[in-house]
């Protein structure tokens, strides 16, 4: 079981800075993110991205402004849990929360801060209509472990870089890969490109482009799916042991849904005395919360992180008073 | 102030009045006229949320990369499909007609 004082959901920015505010009231920070790295968005979908509103930075890269809130909360020794989805929080007799994740690692906290953005980030599924009754029994959103599939025949769907790698990495496992792109152009790395053409050339996979899969069958397991050619009315069904969809990942709300919390539009709701949602102890911080007024700005989250510390700090030491410093005061911060 | 068309996912077409001096596009004045547009990447066309089928013939700011890329990770995707962040509100654009794609349950 991991302890900490401030448990936050998120190592975006908002959660980063999080650290930061709760360090210098010496409140330990532990932090969980579905992504393997720290960063959220701006690691995740636009490291390369220039922000403009950022006070002291007249321009800062994404990438470049996560490194710099990593520096700046080192001193504090955040813990991380990575690569790992918040699934549950319950709260036990002593009033702390217990959150679990997707691959069940335990964490205990007084207070819980949910910087979750636009959510955790999963693989988009495509809408087909009996998808959810074959995920796992054919369907997977990613490749974990390529062993799965050897000897295997297998069909990838996508046109990004991910299809391709797969499609070229498991050419040499599976007996038989179909690729299943909608267009001609792909958008992965040319040379990806030039290799899975190459493939097709040889007869070793199977390329079908300006095409969709359509349809799924099989009892219980999948067992074939039908792709429809452009132009062509009638479906073609190709028989396969596993349906490998890749259409990169987009973010959900996800279990945090089911926490009890007030949602609106999506948004945890909140109040904007301490940025508190509906259940004590429970604080939600930059973009995923919502009150009059909330604009989802990086700005707006550092906000919200430094007045939802003060908060936590008088629930965790409700005895304790607690004076404020400026940081030119208190001199270089650390535990 | 040019005048859009946008046609909900019930069928019902709404008569949008927007301004081109604003520098807005299709997906925030969707969002600012109530209708059910996420927009949730906030328009750097990376999140497909705001995806429209364009039912005039306009003639339209041709595709980023960025755009094209994001479409072809999208679902419901069609020949007219554009991201409606993408779609900047200029004159020539008056009496432009969309209609906004289907959201993904799943």
């Amino acid at each position: 079981m991991i302890e900490t004082d401030i448990l936050i959901i998120g190592a975006g920015p908002t959660g980063l800075f999080a650290v930061f505010e709760a360090g210098l009231l010496k409140l330990r920070c532990h932090l969980i993110d579905s992504l393997p790295q720290p960063g959220g968005q701006l690691t995740e979908i636009y490291p390369k991205k220039p922000i403009y509103d950022i006070p002291g930075y007249p321009e800062v890269l994404a990438g470049d402004l996560v490194d710099n809130l990593m520096k700046q909360i080192e001193a504090f020794k955040p813990g991380f849990t990575l690569g790992e989805r918040a699934e549950s929080c319950e709260r036990q007799d002593d009033g702390a929360f217990i959150v679990t994740t997707s691959e069940g690692t335990k964490h205990k906290a007084p207070i819980v801060a949910i910087a979750g953005g636009l959510g955790s980030f999963e693989p988009r599924k495509p809408p087909l209509e009996n998808i959810l009754d074959y995920e796992g029994k054919g369907i997977d959103y990613m490749v974990k472990d390529p062993e799965k599939y050897r000897n295997k025949r297998v069909v990838i769907a996508g046109g990004g870089d991910s299809a391709l790698d797969w499609t070229i990495y498991l050419a040499d496992v599976a007996s038989e890969i179909h690729m299943v792109h909608r267009r001609k152009k792909f958008r992965g790395a040319l040379d990806s490109v030039e290799k899975v053409e190459k493939l097709a050339n040889q007869g070793k996979i199977q390329l079908i482009t300006e095409a969709e899969v359509k349809g799924l069958d099989g009892r219980g397991r999948l067992t074939s799916v039908s792709i429809e050619k452009k132009g062509e009315d009638t479906l073609v069904d190709v028989e396969t042991d596993y349906f490998i969809p890749l259409f990169g990942l987009s973010p959900k709300l996800g279990p945090l849904g089911d926490w009890g919390l007030e949602v609106e539009k999506g948004a945890i709701k909140v109040d904007t005395l301490d940025y508190q949602t509906n259940v004590p102890g429970i604080f939600a911080i930059g973009d995923i919360n919502t009150y009059e007024g909330k604009l989802k700005l990086i700005l707006c989250g550092f906000h919200e992180a430094t007045l939802m510390c003060q908060s936590a700090y008088k629930i965790i030491h409700p005895d304790k008073k607690l004076s404020f410093k400026y940081t030119t005061v208190a001199g270089k911060p650390g535990m | 102030m040019i005048h859009i068309h946008v046609k909900d996912r019930e069928g019902k077409v709404h008569d949008i009045e927007a301004p081109t001096d604003m520098d807005f596009n299709v997906m925030e004045i969707c969002k600012a006229s109530d209708l059910p547009v996420k927009g949730t990447c906030g328009g750097m066309a990376l999140c497909s949320t705001c995806q429209v089928y364009v039912l005039s013939d306009h003639k339209l700011s041709e595709m980023s990369e960025d755009e094209e890329d994001m479409l072809d990770q999208a679902f419901f995707v069609k020949e007219n499909s554009r991201l409606g962040c993408q779609l900047k509100l200029r004159e020539e654009l008056d009496g432009l007609e969309v209609e906004l794609a289907p959201e993904p349950v799943l």
